[in-house]
């Protein structure tokens, strides 16, 4: 017990002397969170608009004003030349051509219908995917719109029309930050823990102290534990400092409870620290734990189901985010954060869990050698 | 005094076909300076990383302090001190947490550390470099500093791996002064150099050449017997047989 408070100790101190972990504790978090959620999310604004309105009416003027206003779009060119669209599209100025035709109005008043066409550039497909969809419901509702002023109200015409309403569960006001920010979270803790202790046993092996600890009576499992520990509680402390951040920034706080959450995290950040002792085990200098742990990373954070839907992936993919532990801590964050999850319901995932902090510490101990 | 704390009996290492130390047998004495000599690549390093526990024999048989280098490894690292070639204190510790560190993994407490620290940093003229990082420090007294830590905590060995490389002669000169005092305390000293006149210094010499001990003796009868005028000479005498190339 002395020998590994002495370790502890030791750690804590070469940790706090190091500006760079101190940065990576504690700035990379508050700058991740600020600058993440704002700019990482679902949600398409700025859909660059070219129109071509050929009709000059009220009308077209009306819609065009309609679009404006929503705040989605921002009109990049407006006019009748049809080349100088294309163009805006082919140097990618616009994202979208709206085509309104000479006789727009003229078609509606007299025929009752009229059309008009939108053409999407495709090259980044979400963008314009969205954009259409945007743009059509958009029509739809200026459609419903003048024809409720010129019939009078829908309830006196003859054909009937279906009408939707919408209630969103768990995040009424559909708050991306909600949605991002909990998954944030979870990275950062990632990160923190990954690449501390990767790195933090591979330097030891650099500069030559792990032979000194080698030939000294101190045991396998005091060493390890040695490095976990201070690990351990300064990814705490960075997550903690994470949830401050949320609150003030985003005014998150959680529906279920911070035990709840710091629980789950505990078993994953020994998970998470597993895996970096494994790496650092294998790895002969720094440079080669940074790329292995950069590695995994990459795969865990674009497997996790937090920048791509995980139920859109193939079934290959599927499965590999299904063993990746991000995954868990990400579903049972949002889970206690927005939907106010308690210890009893996320017990399989906390199963599954420790069933892993067992085997990638057991990994660990198993492949850290003190003899050659 | 014939106590004997090392003794290796046709102790071998292999690493595939390549014999790193070839039945190599020595007994060392309580308190004695043994110099363990050789050419780069003629398996001192090897040897002494067998008596250290660090890597298992393939063959032979050793004890260290009275312990079997197969089965009692973890008794053997209790009772022995270690400087390695390279430097293996932490840079970004201080002096003072470097002692504390190395003291408490091999058990002492906190008191024991307190009241022998004072007069080793005195002893050294460190004391006003206490609260100073290791790595601000020159490389002799960070050698020295070393030396005092791996005999901090009393071992019965201590196994010095070309402790003085790089170092100034007259810091060599006080090192080998602290050498000499763990002697009078009866503390072995197994030390590989490269230095010939440090080999005039220990007790007794061994000369490895390709893995195995040409020659064992003190220096003075290492000398007569070679007819040689100095270690040196002695030295250059059984290194040339050796085939194998250095590192």
């Amino acid at each position: 017990m002395r020998t590994l408070i002495v370790i502890i100790q030791k750690e804590f101190k070469q940790i706090l002397r190091n500006p760079a972990t101190i940065k990576l504790i504690f700035v990379m978090p508050i700058l991740q969170l600020i600058i993440l959620p704002n700019a990482a999310d679902y949600e398409i604004k700025n859909i660059n608009l070219h129109i071509i309105d050929h009709d000059h009416s009220a009308l077209s003027r009306r819609l065009t004003e309609n679009i404006r206003a929503t705040g989605y779009f921002r009109i990049e060119g407006y006019g009748t030349d049809r080349k100088a669209a294309r163009h805006a599209i082919e140097t990618e100025k616009a994202d979208i051509i709206l085509n309104i035709p000479a006789s727009f109005e003229r078609n509606l008043v007299r025929e009752g219908k009229s059309g008009l066409m939108i053409e999407v550039n495709a090259i980044n497909g979400v963008k314009g995917g969205m954009g259409a969809a945007y743009m059509n419901s958009l029509i739809h509702r200026f459609n419903s719109d003048i024809r409720t002023e010129w019939t009078g109200d829908e309830r006196f015409m003859q054909a009937g029309t279906i009408g939707t309403t919408s209630s969103f569960w768990f995040n009424p006001e559909m708050n991306y930050s909600f949605f991002m920010v909990p998954g944030i979270l979870v990275l950062l803790l990632t990160i923190v823990a990954m690449n501390l202790t990767s790195i933090n046993i591979v330097r030891e092996k650099e500069i030559g102290t792990i032979e000194q600890i080698n030939v000294s009576p101190i045991r396998k499992y005091e060493f390890i534990l040695g490095k976990l520990v201070p690990q351990f509680i300064l990814g705490m402390v960075a997550m903690t400092l994470g949830f401050g951040i949320a609150r003030l920034f985003y005014g998150i706080v959680p529906m279920g409870s911070y035990l709840t959450i710091y629980l789950f995290a505990a078993v994953y950040m020994f998970t998470i620290l597993g895996i970096g002792l494994l790496v650092s085990n294998y790895s002969a200098t720094q440079q080669q734990a940074m790329l292995a742990s950069f590695f995994i990373m990459m795969i865990f954070v674009l497997m996790s189901g937090q920048y791509t839907s995980i139920d859109s992936m193939p079934e290959w993919a599927k499965w590999i985010a299904r063993v990746n532990p991000v995954t868990y801590f990400i579903e049972v964050m949002r889970r206690v954060v927005l939907k106010g999850a308690g210890p009893g319901d996320i017990l399989p995932e906390l199963g599954i869990m420790s069933a892993y902090a067992l085997l990638t510490n057991s990994l660990a101990v198993f492949s850290y050698h003190k003899r050659s | 005094m014939n106590e004997y704390v090392i003794t290796a009996e046709n102790l071998t290492k292999s690493f595939g076909d390549f014999t790193a130390v070839d039945r190599i047998s020595f007994e060392v004495r309580r308190g004695e300076i043994f110099g363990f000599l050789g050419a780069n690549g003629a398996g001192k390093t090897t040897a002494m990383r067998m008596f250290c526990g660090l890597i298992l024999p393939s063959s032979g048989k050793a004890s260290i302090g009275g312990f079997d280098v197969y089965r009692e490894t973890e008794a053997i690292k209790r009772n022995i001190g270690y400087m390695s070639q390279r430097f293996s204190l932490y840079d970004d510790l201080t002096v003072q947490e470097n002692i504390n560190f190395y003291a408490g993994i091999y058990g002492m407490s906190r008191k024991a550390i307190r009241e022998k620290s004072a007069p080793l940093l005195k002893q050294l003229g460190l004391e006003a470099e206490r609260n100073a990082l290791v790595g601000s420090l020159p490389l002799g007294w960070k050698q020295k500093l070393s030396f005092s830590v791996a005999i901090f905590h009393e071992p019965k060995i201590v196994f010095l791996d070309e402790p003085t490389g790089g170092v100034d002669p007259i810091t060599r000169r006080e090192f080998w002064q602290m050498i000499y005092e763990a002697s009078d305390r009866d503390i072995t000293v197994f030390v590989t150099t490269h230095y010939m006149d440090e080999a005039e210094y220990c007790h007794r010499v061994s000369v490895m050449v390709d893995g195995r001990i040409e020659a064992l003796d003190t220096p003075g009868g290492l000398k007569k017997s070679h007819g040689a005028a100095s270690m040196n000479e002695v030295f250059l005498q059984l290194a040339r047989k050796a085939k194998r190339k250095g590192d």
